[in-house]
């Protein structure tokens, strides 16, 4: 398949402490098409973040590998590394720690052009600077302002102009909407999906926000201990959820109209999310399931379709249940 | 759209489109509407002036000393009257800012530079050579100051000849980068950790670039602020030490010299005592209120 742009495979990382090795991210296998959103989502502490960083180069994978273009970037080095690094960037979750607070916005979308000399575009870095202001809806002439001149959400615009500035196909977004208020959301999610269809992105967008993710995503994966519990596209993972894990978030999703409230499906979850340090054996999920067997204990479940479910699912009892349904 | 225009020009009068007003220029705009600094400023330079061109406040020479003149009252252009031993005190309050504040830039300067060496490693390398160089610190720490630097000017300054300056500097310089060295440490370490530091290098940004461009800038504010300070802290630690009999000896003529002078005969006459401590009170607090009003303009997060 040549339109895939982003792939990986069983990537794995783990993180060396005194106790143990923390498996954050343990065997992810993704697959990114050109124009294309994927979301991922999990509660806080399911590798999601150390994912991000995975696939911008921020960490080292300890085991797997990621392809972008068919390149796997564990093996290119010098200018063809710095090439493909460039292919993919990242917006960062906070737009008020992820802009150097003693540099013009110039200065801060600019620094990809003194990194990169060879992707100035030919009118010169200045125009360059302007015109990324302008298409992320940020006035050009504040090219000279400084940061904490800008509101929340015009930071964000910043860190995606500062993110477009090589030309990348791939953007990974970090929770890019968590940290502002939920008008200005919709806002920065419209700029990321009307910059998708200009400019032919593909985005991998993770978040912890489900409504969001659904309104912006054409497949989604769920995450859970490092791992990826169930993955489909977006019909397939909202409206015929098939691991209990992923309908239990579902459920948990705030219904807005106030009479419907408590007529749904809800599933409350015992207990906390495993140490990542000492995942349970077998199925992850196991410990806090309701349809947990002994054998859960025994045989991981791997993420494939099964009988009962047609996108790919990563439990032995998999069964749609539509926790989603309106009464 | 217009309105914006007007805007932006009005809080950048100075630059064009093509120039971005920098970091100086901007805390400069901030400094220049600030009381404490002009008050800050103004004793710093009238203090420099004095130790650069004594000659321009005082035309009596503070060597010229008169016994039949002991302990007199102001007269004349000695307008804090005479000492112990008939020097004028003012002439020799004025020639003494020029050890005092050499000695105490010097000592500064040294600090500060093994302090910024020695944080910026420790903050930016991490792992086992900031435990080395943070346990260095420790060990620094453990020194008593007084005894160290009593050990140590002695050590330096066994040429009878000299006047003790150079001795002085080394000893003060040697002992007081502790501080800084800490302060910077943890500021490379909080500047290390933030998100645009990881943005940098994501861009592909090598070492430098992440050092000089993201993290010192960032980190260096608090560093400027203890050194402002040690200043001060140099200023009283030379005559601390000339006090005590290990610093400034011979011909030189400073504060902290002239305070142990005529410590013992502050009974009889206080002027002589008086006038020297004033200005070391009033040019340490002048330093310590000029680094934080230039901590405040640098910081663009308290605007």
């Amino acid at each position: 398949m040549s339109d895939v742009v982003l792939e990986t495979r069983g990537l794995v990382k783990h993180f060396k402490t005194r106790a143990g090795a923390v498996r954050a991210v343990d065997g992810v296998d993704l697959q990114l098409r050109r124009g294309e959103t994927l979301g991922v989502v999990g509660e806080s502490g399911c590798g999601k973040s150390t994912l991000a960083k995975l696939l911008v180069g921020l960490e080292k994978p300890s085991g797997g590998e990621i392809r972008v273009r068919g390149d796997n970037m564990a093996r290119l080095r010098g200018s063809s590394l710095r090439r493909a690094r460039r292919n993919i960037q990242m917006v960062m979750q906070d737009p008020y720690t992820s802009l150097n607070p003693r540099m013009t916005v110039g200065d801060i979308i600019g620094e990809p052009y003194d990194i990169h000399p060879d992707a100035v575009p030919q009118h010169g870095k200045q125009r360059a600077v302007q015109e990324l202001l302008d298409l992320v809806g940020l006035n050009p002439d504040h090219i000279n302002r400084y940061p904490h001149q800008f509101s929340g959400g015009q930071r964000q615009r910043i860190g995606i102009a500062r993110a477009l500035a090589l030309r990348p196909e791939i953007i990974v977004c970090d929770e890019p909407v968590s940290a502002l208020d939920v008008s200005i959301q919709a806002q920065v999610i419209n700029l990321l999906e009307g910059l998708q269809r200009r400019l032919g992105l593909s985005y991998v967008f993770i978040a912890h926000d489900l409504s969001v993710v659904r309104h912006i995503s054409d497949r989604v994966a769920v995450m859970y201990l490092g791992k990826i519990v169930e993955y489909g596209n977006q019909v397939a993972i909202y409206d015929q959820p098939t691991h209990p894990y992923t309908q239990a978030l579902l459920s948990a999703v705030p219904v807005p109209d106030p009479r419907l409230r408590g007529r749904r499906d809800h599933i409350m979850l015992s207990g906390d999310v495993p140490s990542p340090a000492d995942p349970p054996s077998g199925c992850r999920f196991r410990t806090r399931c309701w349809k947990a067997q002994p054998g859960c204990a025994e045989h991981e479940p791997l993420l494939q379709i099964r009988e009962r479910s047609p996108h790919p699912s990563a439990c032995h009892f998999a069964e749609i249940r539509d926790v989603m349904r309106r009464f | 759209m217009s309105d914006l225009n007007a805007v932006t020009t009005a809080e950048a009068p100075a630059t064009d489109a093509g120039k971005p007003r920098g970091l100086a220029g901007d805390a400069w705009l901030d400094l220049r509407s600030r009381k404490v600094f002009w008050i800050a400023a103004a004793l710093v330079v009238v203090v420099l002036l004095m130790a650069a061109w004594p000659s321009l406040f005082t035309s009596a020479d503070p060597g010229d000393c008169l016994l039949a003149r002991k302990n007199a009252g102001a007269s004349g252009g000695a307008i804090f009257g005479y000492d112990f031993q008939g020097c004028d005190v003012y002439a020799k309050t004025v020639y003494g800012a020029r050890d005092s504040v050499v000695v105490a830039i010097a000592a500064t300067l040294i600090a500060g530079v093994i302090g910024l060496f020695v944080g910026l490693a420790a903050g930016y390398a991490g792992g086992w050579i900031d435990a080395l160089l943070s346990r260095f610190i420790d060990v620094m720490l453990g020194v008593p100051f007084l005894l160290g630097a009593i050990v140590l000017a002695k050590r330096l300054s066994s040429d009878p000849e000299s006047n003790g300056v150079v001795a002085v500097i080394l000893t003060l310089g040697v002992l007081g980068w502790t501080a800084a060295a800490r302060v910077m440490r943890s500021a490379v370490i909080s500047a290390k950790n933030q998100d645009y530091v990881a943005a940098a290098r994501m861009l592909g940004a090598g070492p430098g670039r992440l050092m000089f461009r993201h993290i010192l800038p960032n980190s260096i504010s608090p560093f400027i602020v203890v050194l402002t300070i040690l200043l001060g802290v140099n200023i009283a630690g030379e005559a601390t030490l000339s006090y005590l009999g290990v610093g400034l000896k011979g011909d030189a003529v400073s504060w902290g010299l002239a305070i142990a002078e005529t410590g013992p005969y502050a009974r009889t006459a206080a002027a002589p005592l008086v006038w020297p401590s004033v200005f070391l009170a009033a040019t340490v607090l002048a330093f310590i209120m000029l680094g934080d009003a230039v901590r405040d303009a640098f910081d663009p997060k308290l605007r």
